[in-house]
């Protein structure tokens, strides 16, 4: 190896390194997704045969080609899809109801939390009683939004918003907690005001923290708008789930499920672009930039 | 006595007058509360001056206090007894015309280096613009043209240094504090390092207030060496370093007769202290 070493031009033997690595690294990427794919097959195509076989009864346990169709359904009979109108209505007061809470619930927790965790004695007033309403199961607050509020869209864009704001007020405490002492010094004596301070140093270093609560809130936005539709609504992705649930019809649930998961990906794949660009000066994760 | 020193060194930048870089700290004593109240004295009666446009560096053993007397200059902090003035005035918030190195990296991860460096001015009023051509101006005198655009996280510990040292002079300080600034760097970086800061402090002329642990350092740097006995820190002697100047690379005045007759003379004093806090501490542990 080492009489070898020389005779090999270092740029040739770069080249070959990074040729065998790309190859590497792309025959890694295939077998990944082979092996994703082998358990999708494996999970449904096993559903489906147990419920033909009879093994489970698909009555009660809903089956893959049953919930197909009935995607199909929802989908392609307009107005007739749903007893409460298209099945895009439901998915569009959903989402409303949860975009508006993730937005009303991320706001105040981020102004909340930025404020709190920049004003001791404000921390320590309200500190105790967070805890409190905290350890509150908050879903229960969805029977008294709707006894207040009637089965309109307020009481689940309320129930959504509190579910968040307590995600994204935790973390925006911490994060304003843990800013650097010597940053903050450091721009201080720059001559920063306390706004400069907070737009510049704190907001910006709590970020991390923040949008990292994001992606867990807007799950808890989704969950905050269906529960409130499950306890009463005139339309909504919930009533349509409480609606298949009370006429025997698993297939009409797994569908809903399926088709909220949908959203949900997405909504995790936009958090994640916006991450990207917020937070494009942070280091490459170690595992980002792994060694051959 | 201002009018001694406007005839003495004339003004070489326009922000603040040169009397308005003196400091002068007298009979200052710092106690710091724990949170449950009890009471820690870190400075007792510390006394010493630091005439306009002078470089002065502290040197005493670790935890005797440099850090916080720094602090006490800038304002970030008050003293429990005493007073702190700069320019004849108390210091009462941020002093004016004050710029600070920290001894651990201040630097926003978050900003560009380009961002980074213009933080002063814009934070003073300065339009973004006219900030950013500044800050351009800036990093070419440090050397970094050409890095404007990168993140602190990618550049080496001795390029951070740079851009700090950009960011602590583009406001044109009549005073500049530096902890440590140079203490986390490799012994050849740290000597390149300190040429340009005098080459820089010679055009600018500000009050420096250097503190360092490094004795030959301090000795080839300054006009002042200030010792502090080990903590509670106060002042156990100031050494005026009449090496003349310009006194050329830091390297090569280590070998001058004066400086190794000068270093020896401080070292005798600060090594009593040195042991002092090292035996302090092996005794806490054991
Ligand atoms: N904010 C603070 N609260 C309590 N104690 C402090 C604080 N800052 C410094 N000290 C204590 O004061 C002493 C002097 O600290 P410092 O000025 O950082 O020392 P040096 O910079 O000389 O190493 C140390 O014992 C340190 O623990
Ligand atoms: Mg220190």
């Amino acid at each position: 190896m080492s009489s070898a070493v020389g005779t090999k031009a270092p740029s040739a033997e770069l080249a070959a390194a990074t040729g065998a690595g790309v190859r590497a690294v792309r025959r890694r990427r295939l077998l990944v997704l082979a092996a994703r794919l082998a358990v999708a097959v494996v999970v449904v195509g096993g559903w489906q045969l147990v419920t033909t076989w009879g093994w489970l009864d698909p009555f009660f346990f809903g089956q893959p080609s049953g919930i197909a169709r009935r995607l199909v359904d929802y989908f392609s009979q307009g107005d007739q899809a749903t007893e409460f109108g298209s099945y895009w209505v439901q998915i569009e007061t959903t989402l409303r109801e949860a975009v508006f809470g993730f937005v009303a619930g991320a706001v105040t927790g981020i102004v909340f939390g930025v404020a709190l965790g920049q004003n001791r004695f404000l921390a320590d007033v309200f500190g105790p009683y967070i805890k409190v309403v905290n350890a509150i199961p908050r879903i229960v607050l969805g029977s008294i939004f709707v006894v207040a509020f009637g089965i309109g869209e307020t009481p689940k864009v309320l129930l959504a918003a509190v579910l968040v704001f307590f995600v994204v007020f935790f973390n925006a405490f911490q994060g304003v907690r843990e800013v650097d002492r010597n940053i903050l010094a450091n721009a201080r004596v720059l001559g920063a005001s306390p706004l400069q301070i907070v737009r510049h140093v704190v907001v910006p270093s709590a970020l991390t923290w923040i949008i990292a609560s994001l992606h867990t809130a807007f799950g808890f936005a989704i969950v905050g708008a269906l529960v409130g539709e499950v306890l009463g609504a005139q339309s909504g992705l919930g009533l349509v789930i409480k609606t298949a649930q009370n006429s025997f019809d698993p297939n009409g649930v797994f569908a809903t499920m399926f088709v909220i998961a949908i959203i949900a990906l997405t909504a995790e794949w936009l958090l994640t672009k916006l991450e990207r660009r917020l937070l494009s000066w942070r280091p490459p994760a170690p595992s980002e930039a792994a060694a051959i | 006595m201002a009018v001694r020193d406007e005839v003495a060194t004339p003004p070489a930048t326009g922000r603040t007058g040169r009397a308005d870089a003196r400091i002068e700290i007298s009979g200052v004593t710092k106690r710091f509360l724990s949170p449950s109240g009890e009471a820690f004295t870190a400075l007792r009666d510390v006394t010493f001056d630091v005439e306009p446009g002078q470089f002065c560096a502290v040197v005493g053993p670790t935890g005797c206090g440099k850090s916080t007397t720094l602090g006490l200059v800038s304002g970030l902090d008050r003293p429990s007894e005493g007073t702190v003035l700069v320019g004849g005035r108390e210091v009462d918030g941020i002093t004016d015309g004050i710029s600070f190195m920290f001894q651990a990296d201040a630097l926003l991860p978050w900003k560009t280096v380009l961002g980074n460096v213009a933080m002063g001015p814009m934070f003073r009023g300065v339009g973004k613009k006219q900030a950013h051509a500044s800050a351009r101006d800036w990093l070419r005198r440090v050397g970094l043209a050409g890095f404007e655009d990168h993140h602190p996280h990618q550049l080496s510990g001795g390029m951070r240094k740079r851009v700090a040292m950009a960011a602590a002079l583009i406001n044109e300080p009549s005073i500049l504090l530096m902890d440590e600034p140079f203490g986390a760097l490799d012994v050849q970086t740290k000597a390149i390092m300190s040429n340009e800061l005098i080459g820089l402090w010679e055009q600018l002329r500000p009050s420096v207030l250097f503190i360092t642990h490094d004795l030959e350092e301090a000795v080839a740097l300054a006009d002042r060496v200030v010792v502090m006995t080990s903590g509670p820190g106060s002042v156990k002697a100031v050494y005026d370093i009449d090496l003349p100047r310009p006194r050329g690379s830091v390297q090569d005045i280590r070998f001058q007769p004066r400086f190794l007759e000068l270093h020896h003379q401080i070292w005798t004093s600060l090594r009593e202290e040195v042991e002092r806090a090292y035996a302090r501490t092996t005794g806490e542990n054991s």
